[in-house]
Formats: structure tokens, sequence, C-alpha cells
């Protein structure tokens, strides 16, 4: 059984991969390689564009763009851009803002979580701040709070854009939202309140889980009918990982929630197939969608090898949806299962290695726009973060490495580094960009912006050092049996307080941002001129 | 990619690929292991006793699967034998966790099968375990002056007992002790039928 099984995997992937490879190289699925270009008008390649930037940073970046600027984009296409623009700009700002709140709200029951690693009799006597509880509820209102609207605010944004039309169908997405949020607010107070369904990454109760299931299929909705009056020929590959997540996460969601199905072991296999696919077929997705359109965008150059996006599309929705047994090496499930999950989490390498390289290559020659660019800034960190992140998860995978760091803080380190220096760090570089737009006004303080930036970078960076060592250190103690449990306990201590420092920095980060948000919604702080960058005055939005 | 229909398709395809070999060929692999002789079905207490494990969210700290002695020392830890999927026939939902900051709890029952110790520890693991991180659960239990009739007064170390008063356990308390000293999957492996792994 196991063995055919494994054999038919591995028949299975290399057909699949031989297929896409075969279907690239012929360009079954794209004839011309125009395919990158489609995100921008007419001779608008070599026009940096950053609305975050100052008006300072603005004109630097011009400097730097070796295409010099004397373009002219056709001005027809920029009016039907801010057209698109315009349709989506109040369902965009119900997204964000609630991603504002939800980021707040994660932010500080996960510090909370952390400090009562290290303090455990701290805020002792409130049942529902136990670490059990609080810990729950950071990674709920983080997953399903701040990352997907995030994600789905700036899908919905760039939709129209990318099609080239208007938003068809946005109080879809906007019904989707209330529910959504609905749904999440039971969700939490449940787990607060000690109702959970018991499993990690599926804790909500499976009857507010139908909130969810049912507001992301109809945010999907609004996609379609978009889809369907599209005036483009070529879905650019923003598209495809947007559309791809929107159809996934509802069916994972559903097949993760049905009760009274799932039972022990099997269970526990669903249980990963689930976790990790919410990341990888959820957050990933929504993430890379936001690299492959803002990132090109700001630096005003199309993406370097587009066959190589393709590849890394497929590649990525192959082997992702297979790896999530790697959290359950050394458990009774069935071996081959866990040597599936193995196998396909080395193959991860594939998707990302073509990620990477594209990004490198598009990139290459213009690093001094990072200097200027805020946007580009947070984008081109989460790039790389996706990079270090996948192939570190890569290699955790294997037994060698996993039997030293499976049940330590080294996997949470590990999970922080994908979860918020990729996905999370893409999405604010993409919020930045797309705020302006939306609010028809400049970000009042940039300086902020670069504030948000270093505190971000240098938590995440203490937060994973610290775990990464920690761990590290705890696993290797619990495998050496004349050391007692204890030990492995006591030598994390300092590495869990490093770990508080770094939450404590990336909290801060997000009141900086959160205050700045408010503070540009609200129109305090300095006025300044329309930029040059927006084409229609301010005075035609009411 | 010029075509919705072949990024739908295609999408639904490897999810459904997916989720076919996690979670549909598991299923059928594994619906019809019976469980363990050893094994007995949680009684009542002990099953409201899990309730209240998932409920404090211990599974977060605590993995409920001994590894292979040839993986880990788990055995040599008093931890246990390798676990087999029987040992979980009775557990929905599973509690196999992914985190030892605390040690393993599948055979918990069966090295501390004190009922006084796990009240005790419960209500604060420092006084039981000295350098634990473990949250204390003193919400789960009642100090007052004087135990009603019928109501377990829990025995703790004198630095940790409040002045003049008992530290009674609610039920609830009773409950989590108990399913946990009924975690004792001691019994031999090799009788479950599904014993190759």
């Amino acid at each position: 059984m196991a063995t055919i099984i494994l054999l038919s995997a591995f028949i299975i992937s290399i057909v699949a991969l031989v297929f896409f490879i075969v279907a690239m190289i012929r360009g079954w699925f794209d004839p011309d390689s125009k395919g990158a270009e489609v995100i921008f008008a007419a001779n608008e390649i070599g026009n940096p564009e950053d609305p975050a930037a100052s008006p300072e940073a603005r004109k630097a970046l011009e400097r730097t763009s070796p295409e010099g600027d004397d373009h002219a984009p056709d001005p027809r296409e920029l009016e039907s851009r801010a057209a698109a623009d315009r349709s989506t700009d109040t369902i965009t700002f119900v997204f964000l803002s609630c991603a504002i709140v939800w980021l707040l709200a994660a932010s500080f029951a996960g510090l909370t979580a952390s400090i009562k690693m290290h303090e455990p009799d701290w805020l002792g006597a409130y049942e529902w701040l136990t670490f059990g509880r609080i810990r729950t509820l950071h990674l709920n209102a983080l997953a399903y709070g701040f990352l997907p609207m995030a994600g789905l605010g700036l899908a919905i944004w760039m939709l129209p854009r990318l099609l080239k039309t208007t938003l068809v169908g946005g109080q879809f997405a906007l019904l989707g939202a209330i529910l959504w949020n609905a749904g999440l607010i039971a969700g939490l107070g449940a787990i607060a309140a000690g109702f959970s369904d018991g499993m990690e990454w599926l804790e909500m109760p499976w009857q507010v889980d139908i909130l969810l299931v049912v507001g992301g299929a109809i945010v999907a909705v609004t996609l379609v009918l978009t889809l369907r009056r599209r005036n483009v020929d070529h879905l650019y590959v923003s598209v495809w990982y947007m559309g791809a997540a929107l159809f996934w996460f509802p069916i994972l969601f559903l097949v993760g929630n049905i009760p009274g199905v799932h039972f022990g072991v099997q269970q526990a296999a669903m249980n990963w197939w689930y976790g990790h696919n919410a990341l990888g077929l959820f957050f990933t997705p929504l993430a890379l969608a936001t690299i492959y359109y803002f990132l090109p965008k700001v630096m005003g150059t199309p993406v370097k090898s587009y066959a190589l996006s393709l590849l890394g599309f497929w590649t990525l929705a192959f082997f992702y949806g297979q790896v999530g047994a790697h959290h359950l090496i050394g458990s009774p499930v069935p071996g081959w299962l866990i040597t599936l999950s193995i196998v396909q989490s080395m193959m991860m390498v594939i998707p990302v290695f073509a990620f990477s390289v594209n990004q490198y290559y598009t990139m290459q020659g213009k690093l001094r726009m990072l200097l200027h660019s805020p946007t580009l800034r947070f984008l081109a960190f989460a790039g790389l973060m996706y990079a270090a992140s996948s192939v570190q998860g890569s290699f955790e995978a294997l037994r060698a490495i996993n039997t030293v760091t499976h049940f330590t803080h080294y996997t949470v380190g590990h999970a922080h580094l994908g979860l918020y220096g990729f996905v999370a760090m893409a999405l604010f570089g993409g919020m930045y960009f797309v705020m302006p737009r939306v609010m028809q006004r400049e970000w009042p303080y940039p300086k902020l912006i670069l504030v948000h930036f270093w505190l971000s970078v240098a938590g995440i960076g203490i937060y994973f050092i610290a775990l990464t060592f920690g761990g590290w250190f705890q696993g290797m103690a619990m495998l050496d049996a004349t050391r007692p449990f204890m030990e492995s306990v006591t030598l994390t201590l300092p590495y869990l307080k490093g770990r508080s420092i770094g939450g404590a920095l990336m909290t801060l980060a997000h009141v900086v941002f959160a205050a700045h948000f408010v503070a540009m919604v609200l129109r305090l702080g300095p006025a300044r001129d329309a930029p040059a960058l927006f084409y229609v005055p301010k005075g035609d939005r009411a | 990619m010029k075509s919705e229909k072949v990024l739908i398709a295609g999408a639904l395809v490897m999810i459904g690929i997916a989720g076919g070999l996690l979670v549909v060929i598991p299923f059928i692999q594994l619906k019809d292991i019976k469980p363990p002789k050893g094994l007995k079905p949680y009684t009542s207490s002990q099953q409201r006793g899990r309730e209240e494990y998932i409920k404090q969210g211990c599974v977060y700290c605590h993995s409920q699967q001994p590894r292979d002695r040839r993986q880990a020392p788990d055995a040599e830890r008093g931890w246990g034998r390798p676990s087999v999927a029987g040992d979980y026939y009775y557990d929905r939902p599973h509690l196999l966790g992914t985190m030892r900051t605390g040690p393993d709890l599948l055979n918990i029952g069966a090295r501390q099968p004190s009922l006084d110790w796990h009240l005790g520890h419960l209500y604060q693991p420092r006084a039981y375990v000295p350098g634990s991180i473990m949250p204390p659960y003193g919400f789960l239990f009642d100090v007052k002056e004087k135990a009603d009739p019928g109501e377990r007064v829990i025995s703790l170390p004198p630095d940790f007992a409040p002045k003049g008063m008992v530290v009674v356990a609610q039920p609830r308390a009773l409950d989590l002790a108990n399913y946990l000293i009924a975690l004792d999957r001691t019994y031999p492996a090799i009788d479950a039928p599904e014993a190759k792994r």
C-alpha cells in the first residue's frame, strides 16, 4: 500500500512537472511573453511609482530609474486606472481598517502570551488570559483577522487594475467582509470563554466557522463577476494567485471543520494538511500576488521572466498542498504519509527558487531604489524572507533536523519568519502603496513609515534569532536522556525573554502604523499638495 | 495564461490531489482500526476533564505522542512506548500536540497516579516543580475558610498555602485531574491489530 502510494506520488509529481515545463516552453497558456507588461499603461515602463514616498524621495526615485523620466504614459489608460481605483476605494478601506484593528489585537495578545512564558504567574488569576487561550487568541486574530483582511483588501484593490475594468459586485465583497468579521468576533469570544474545537489552527467552534466559509465564498463571487467583465486578454500572475487562494480557502476551511467525520490519528493528518495549507495555499498566494504586482509597479520594470512565474505558481500549487504531514514526524500516522510530505517539502525549493531568481533579476541594477521607496523596502524584505523561511522549512522537514527542532520553540521562530517576515511585511508594503490612492491623500508623516519598517525588522530579527538558538538548544537537551527534562525548560528562559523584546518592538511598530493610519484617515497632520502621481483632483471625489 | 477556467480547474485539481493524499487515503486506511485490548473508554468525568484540557489549551505545551526509541529517548524519560494509531481510538478531537514546553503526557497517569499531586500541581505548579513555567490554574479552585462536606481540600507545601484558609478543588479541577490520571497507555501495543507501522 505504502509503496504504491509513494511511487504514484512520485510519478504524478514528475509527470505534472514535465507537463508544465513543456506547456511553458510551448507557450500553451501564454503564447506572447508580453504578459508581464500588462500592469503598465502604454509608454509607462520606466516610470517608478510609489504613492507612499515623500516628494523628495519621489524625485530621487525617478533619478534612479535608468530609463530616464521622459515617459508620458497614455492619459486615457491612466484615466481608466483612476476609475478602477475609485470603484474599490470604499471596500478596500473597510477591509484595511479591519486589518489594522486585528493587527493591534493580535500584537497585544501575542506579547502577553510571550511574557507569560517566562513570567508564568503574571495575570495568572484571569482565566481568559491564561497562556493556552491568549496564545490561541493571538494566532486566530492574526490568521483570520489581520492577514486575510489585509490580503483580501489588497486583492480587491488590485483586481480591477489588473483586469482593466471596474469592480463588479463590490457589495458581495462588503457582505463577505461583514460576515467574516462577525464570525471572527464570535470565534475569538468563544476561545476566550473556553469554547474551542481543540485543534491548532481550527480552534474556532465549527458553528461560527460557517460564517467564515460563507463570507469567504461571497468575496470570491466578486472575483468571478469582475473576471467576467475583464478588458484584458491576459491574466497577470497576481490574478492567478489571488483567484486560486480565494477558491482554495473555503474548501480547506470546510474540510477542516466538518464536525463528526475526522477521528484520532487521521484527524491529526487532516489537522496539519489544513494548518500548512492555510499558510501555503492562502496566505502565501495572497502575499505573492501583492509582491508580484507592487514590486514591478513601484520600480517601473516588468517582471523579468514571466515563464518562471508560471512555473512558480503551478509547482507551488502542487507541492505545497502535500507538505502538511511533516508536522507529524515521529507520530503514529502512516509512515508513507510522512515520507510523502518530507519529499514534497523539499520540492518546495522549486517554486521558491523560481520566485527568488525572478525577484533578483527584476531588481538587478536598481537596488538604489530601496533607499527612496518605502513600499519597495517592505516588499523586497518580504521577498527575501519568503526565500529564507521556505528554504529553512524544507530542511526542517528532514528527519535528522526535525528530530531536534520538532516540539521546540525553533518551529515557532520559523513560523514567524514566514508569516511575519514574509507575509505580513508584504501586506504592509501593499497597504502603504494603496492607502494614499484610497484616501486621495498622502501619508502625513513619511518618517513614521521608516520607523515602522525598522522596528519591524529589528523586532522580527531579535525574535527569530532568539527562538532559533533557544529552540535548537532546547531540542538538543531533550534528546540527551542524561539531562533532566527541566534543563530543557530552564535553558530557554533567556531566549524567551529575548523573544518578548522582539515581540515588543513589533507591537510598537504596529502601534506606530495604526496611529499613522488613523492620522491619515482623520486628515490630521500636514496637508501637502496633491502629488503629481494622483490623476483625480481631491475635489472630484465626494 | 489567458483562461480563468484553466486557472480554477487547475487549482481545484491541485487541492484535490493534496486532499486525497493527506485526508481521504488516511481516512480509508485508518477507519477500521480497533482499540487495543488494554484501552478503556473515558468515563464521563474523564471526558469532561479532557474538555477542560482543551479549554485551557494544555495541548499548546504538551504533546501526547511518545516517539520511537530509535528517534528520541522519550521512553527513557518515562514517557512510554511509541504510540500506535489504536491508542487514540476514543480521542475526538485528537490532542497529539506539537510542542514540548512541558513533557509528553500520553502516560502521565502511569508515572504520576496521585490525585493530590495533580490537584496541587494544577493550583500552583511551582509548589511541586521548582523552575516550572506552567501557568497556575488557581481559577479552577476556591479559597475559603472552611471546606463544605464532600469538597476536596488540596494539600499544598506551607509556603504556597494561603494563610488560615483552605483551597478546595472545583468539580472541573477534579475532572481534569481524573483525565490526567487516566492517561495511561502502558498496556502492550502488540495486542493492537494495526501494530504494523
